[in-house]
């Protein structure tokens, strides 16, 4: 072999090593980047569970499907009686015809808690002046984008049954 | 992609300077020996000390001080989603904290760091760790368990009552020179009552150590880390005199950026993972409800960093009855601190880099007296 070879296969041979170094190092960096994340994120997981605890419990506390409100069929003609449906409030409302009505009071605009008006016949929300109507829960004037959601009423002889509809 | 990474840099770097930080980094160098191990010990502190400071603030997040103490700890130990193990992370780092601070004290102590020009950051580490018993004591009244209870009661009580039979000695003499002070006799017991908010551990008292464990102490503990990390900055870390007797071509040293921060990482990583691993597997206790109608449960004991000085204080009263007992404690406390406290200026013997045996013998003498009447404490439990 010439010198001039030999030069030449060194040269190649320094190439390789130097590429395979290279991607040892590349390769290096990410087993080290991973295993980096997956420690954060063992350390996060729990924090985030800590922190997500009340939301956890709120969410299961608002699952309900059907709360019997004691009594409530004693509500006289054209009275309204606001109560909790899973983590919202609601208003369960008689009105003077007979019919019943229960209607999410969370403003469907921003969120306000919404009040029936038993004189104006109407249920209005203080925040903006968003109006709907308490027969069917449809926004008639203001703000709001949507109409309250319905829940379904079912009176029995020893209180009014809510559920989702 | 990189062009906007690098003008944002120079952006920021005009403004703060980061270019004068990093030259400055570059040539931050840390001597290598084979005692640089004790290095690590001051960082590993800083780490604990962190992490105290973060799963404090995840406590507060639910912790309620006062009257509802006990329930909002039991809340997070049984209802909060990992409750319980933040909290225990918390506690295990309070004591491995304490125990990095110690092992940090005394290497700094018998590695001579605290010699001119570093008197400043010996006595700034000292506080640190007076505030950092502070913040044990303190916080370990939190949750208002049994324990908690008694131990903040016994805790007040220890000091009040030679405190008092000091006053009284003092009330004493200057009685006979015609000045009455007869309140003195009892100004241990007054100051212990200004601190519980009360004649008895109550609900003010968790409030006000509330108050003192996450506002008072961390203000006052960072400023003063502040400064003691500033002096590192400025000095560097301090040669033991062996080393330092070395002519300097023989002495070896590594860069710090990359090379030592790169080691501190790793023992930040053994550090966290030993935490971890105590938390999750010896899970902190929580105890019945404080009550103070109920006798205290047995085997009650302070916390390891206090049983010395506990069973110092239980075997003296024991051979020295009634007052002797109390003012040869507060006397031999008072002068071991002074003793520990003013090394750096009496221990004039190492400053030329010779090696000053009677500091060295005084050192063992305390390490040896800690850990012995810290485990005579332990022992005499049973």
């Amino acid at each position: 072999m010439s010198e001039q070879a030999k030069t030449e296969k060194l040269g190649q041979a320094a190439a390789t090593a130097a590429s395979e170094q290279v991607s040892r190092r590349a390769f290096a960096r990410i087993a080290i980047g991973a295993a980096g994340v997956c420690y954060a994120a063992m350390l996060g997981y729990p924090i985030y569970r800590y922190l997500a605890s009340p939301v956890e419990k709120a969410t299961k506390e608002a699952a309900v499907k059907e709360i019997l409100l004691k009594d409530a069929h004693k509500l006289a003609p054209g009275a309204g009686m606001i109560f909790k449906f899973g983590a919202r409030p609601a208003w369960l409302i008689h009105h003077k015809d007979g019919s019943w009505i229960a209607l999410d009071a969370v403003c469907t605009h921003l969120g306000c808690t919404v009040k029936y008006e038993e004189q104006n016949n109407r249920i209005f929300c203080e925040c903006h002046g968003g109006i709907y109507d308490p027969i069917t829960g449809k926004n008639i004037a203001g703000p709001p984008p949507r109409p309250l959601k319905q829940y379904r009423v079912q009176v029995t002889d020893s209180g009014v049954i809510v559920s989702r509809a | 992609m990189k062009t906007i990474a690098k003008q944002i840099y120079s952006w920021c770097d005009e403004r703060i300077g980061i270019s004068e930080i990093v030259e400055l980094a570059k040539k931050k160098t840390v001597p290598e020996h084979k005692h640089t191990f004790w290095y690590y010990w001051g960082g590993i502190s800083l780490l604990f000390f962190i992490i105290q400071a973060f799963t404090g603030a995840l406590l507060l997040i639910y912790y309620r001080p006062g009257a509802e103490a006990y329930e909002s700890v039991r809340q997070i130990t049984y209802e909060i989603q990992f409750g319980w193990l933040i909290r225990s992370i918390h506690s295990w780092a309070a004591n491995l904290m304490l125990l990095a601070v110690f092992v940090h004290m005394f290497s700094v102590y018998f590695m001579k760091a605290y010699r001119r020009p570093r008197e400043i950051g010996w006595l700034s580490g000292l506080v640190l760790l007076s505030l950092s018993m502070i913040f044990g004591f303190s916080g370990y009244l939190l949750p208002m368990d049994e324990l908690a209870f008694f131990a903040t009661k016994v805790g007040l009580e220890i000091p009040a009552a030679p405190i008092d039979a000091l006053g009284g000695l003092i009330a004493g003499i200057v009685g006979a020179i015609g000045i009455k002070a007869q309140w003195l006799s009892s100004i241990g017991t007054s100051i212990a009552s200004l601190i519980r908010g009360g004649l008895e551990v109550n609900e003010y008292t968790v409030q006000r150590f509330f108050a003192l464990h996450v506002v008072v102490l961390p203000a006052v503990f960072l400023a003063v880390l502040g400064l003691h990390l500033y002096l590192i900055q400025k000095h560097g870390n301090a040669l033991p005199p062996a080393e330092e007797a070395k002519p300097p071509e023989l002495r070896k040293s590594v860069p710090f950026f990359p090379n030592f921060f790169m080691r501190d990482l790793a023992m930040w990583l053994v550090a966290l993972n030993v935490l971890i691993l105590l938390a999750a597997m010896f899970p902190w206790e929580l105890g019945q409800p404080a009550d103070p109608l109920k006798p205290a449960p047995a085997g009650i004991h302070p916390e390891w960093y206090f049983m010395s000085s506990f069973q110092v204080l239980k075997a003296l009263g024991k051979w020295f009855p009634g007052i002797t007992g109390e003012l040869l404690g507060i006397v031999i406390f008072t002068a071991g601190l002074v003793l520990w406290t003013l090394i750096p200026f009496y221990d004039n013997s190492s400053a030329s880099g010779k090696r000053a045996r009677r500091a060295t013998w005084f050192g063992l003498f305390t390490l040896g007296i800690l850990i012995v009447t810290t485990i005579w404490g332990y022992l005499a439990l049973k």
